[in-house]
């Protein structure tokens, strides 16, 4: 489980998330909506710890994450797809996996011919540099790069990121595949409210830098009022 | 063939080769710098200086000169760490000009130091290899057996930080947080120790350049040896790529054979001259060096 407990990060004087607080169940899928500015990536990074809350605390069950190295969060399971899928362009995708098995427990080998086995169109492109790959199998790429490594925990920011809506659904539809099958705990940071109700479990909902909304993800789909006002669902 | 061999044109070659080869070292030791943190190593030539200087003392003290070399190159590993701990590392963040003023400060800083401690007058070394060319035929070839060591153990080293850029999982760490830090500590890589061994390894191997060229025939160790050195390892650098080891070889045999060609077909002072005018036309027209790979990003 993941607990964030009455978080403040500021930019300097400006405060990009206030007192936020919310639990993640395991097992579930977390989607955290919210405008452009509301603090969703700010959230995500500094559960990563790329960025230092001025107040509050991150568990990760007793764990506590705050003040920890991004690296050492990496290793206690957490894997976070960043906005941008974060792949390294300059290498190829059999290079980009490998680089995340690097904290896998099992052997880095079997780790990747497993993501291969799961991503059929990465182990046709196994050769192939990731800069020349489309930006859904740049998404799976980044998707089977988190996973290679055997998470607990899966941070995704704004997987559907300058995806088509037909790519969009199919990323939705393996992310919730995923959570199902291996358990994983999953935090979807998304623009793309529709796509992420579907899929979600439970949502936060984010309007600048404070919760509006933590309730199931059925309820917010069917509040007119949220879905007017914080995630221009409704006109 | 001797006489083929001991030709001007041959002669140039080999001395291009073996001048070219030596600042290929330096430029890239350069390029493991710059890939891994962003900075431009002003300090590379004095730091080799200094660490050749501490490991070839000891010849004095009787000590075997392998080892001493070996000593050498190990004092340079250990002090490209600590640079980058104790100067390098409080600046990243910075201003980029904040790097380059520090590192062109602490070249003055060791060069002083240097001269203080050993003094200024140069110490020849002895060298492991006899540096009478070969001759064929009657006919003397420019080619001594410490110039083909020279060239051997240049390539050796370059295939060695090459394999294992290329080819270890420490190479897939180094190159991955040279090229996408944040990402890499997302993936578990403790990139902080990973760019205070990319120094480690470019001070190693310019310790190992700087006791190459203080043995060369008519060279010798003196506290400023590496200067012009550095500047044409530099402008190979630059010429080949910032980014690509592959570049700073191919500069560095670039500039090293237009160096020899210009010095021996026209006059040494223009020497210098031709290699800043190759930087400029290769600027001109790929602005980032020959090798350097303008990756395309899709979204």
């Amino acid at each position: 489980m993941i607990r964030v407990a009455h978080l403040t990060v500021k930019y300097g004087a400006i405060a990009a998330l206030t007192d936020v607080s919310f639990e993640v169940r395991p097992g579930s899928i977390t989607a955290v909506l919210g405008a452009n500015g509301a603090g969703k990536t700010t959230l995500l990074r500094t559960i990563s710890s790329l960025m230092t809350p001025s107040q509050g605390e991150i568990f990760l069950g007793d764990t506590a994450l705050v003040g920890q190295k991004t690296e050492d969060i990496a290793r206690l399971g957490v894997a976070h797809v960043p906005e941008g899928r974060g792949v390294v362009a300059e290498f190829t995708v059999e290079e980009n996996l490998r680089l995340g098995a690097l904290s896998s427990p099992e052997n880095s080998a079997h780790a990747v011919a497993a993501q291969f086995e799961r991503f059929p169109v990465l182990a046709q492109r196994r050769k192939q540099y990731a800069a020349t790959l489309s930006g859904g199998e740049r998404q799976m790429l980044a998707l089977a790069r988190a996973l290679v490594a055997r998470p607990t925990v899966l941070l995704l920011d704004e997987p559907s990121l300058g995806l088509s809506p037909m790519v969009t659904a199919d990323i939705m539809t393996t992310i919730s595949t995923l959570s199902r099958e291996e358990k994983l705990t999953v935090v979807l940071v998304e623009q793309n409210a529709k796509s992420a109700l579907r899929i979600a479990d439970h949502a936060v909902v984010l309007h600048v830098g404070t919760v509006v909304a933590d309730a199931p993800a059925g309820d917010v789909a069917n509040n007119d009022d949220l879905k007017r006002f914080y995630l221009g669902l409704v006109k | 063939m001797g006489g083929f061999l001991a030709s001007r044109f041959m002669s140039d070659l080999f001395n291009g080769v073996a001048n070219g080869i030596i600042f290929s070292l330096i430029a890239l030791s350069l390029v493991v710098v710059w890939q891994s943190t962003n900075v431009l190593n002003f300090a590379q030539g004095a730091m080799a200086t200094f660490a050749t200087y501490i490991g070839m003392a000891q010849v004095e003290h009787g000590i075997n000169i392998w080892l001493c070399m070996v000593i050498s190159v190990v004092v340079g590993f250990i002090f490209g760490g600590l640079t980058e701990r104790v100067l390098i590392r409080p600046l990243y963040g910075k201003p980029d000009i904040n790097p380059i003023v520090v590192m062109v400060g602490f070249l003055g800083f060791l060069q002083f130091l240097a001269a203080a401690i050993w003094g200024n007058i140069p110490r020849i070394l002895p060298s492991p290899f006899s540096q009478v060319f070969y001759t064929s035929k009657g006919h003397t070839i420019f080619l001594s057996p410490f110039v083909v060591f020279q060239i051997l153990t240049a390539v050796t080293v370059m295939m060695i930080v090459a394999l294992v850029f290329r080819f270890t999982t420490l190479g897939l760490k180094l190159r991955a947080a040279a090229l996408a830090p944040e990402v890499a500590r997302l993936l578990g890589v403790r990139v902080d120790r990973l760019l205070t061994f990319g120094w480690m390894i470019s001070s190693a191997v310019g310790s190992f350049t700087a006791i190459l060229v203080a043995m060369q025939n008519g060279s010798a160790l003196s506290p400023s040896v590496m200067g012009s050195v550095f500047i044409f390892g530099f402008i190979a650098a630059a010429v080949g790529g910032l980014d690509s080891p592959i570049g700073a070889v191919v500069g560095g045999l670039l500039i090293g054979l237009v160096e020899q060609f210009t010095l021996d077909y026209w006059q040494a002072n223009m020497a210098p001259v031709m290699a800043l005018v190759v930087l400029i036309v290769v600027l001109m027209i790929r602005p980032r060096g020959l090798f350097t790979k303008n990756t395309q990003r899709r979204v």
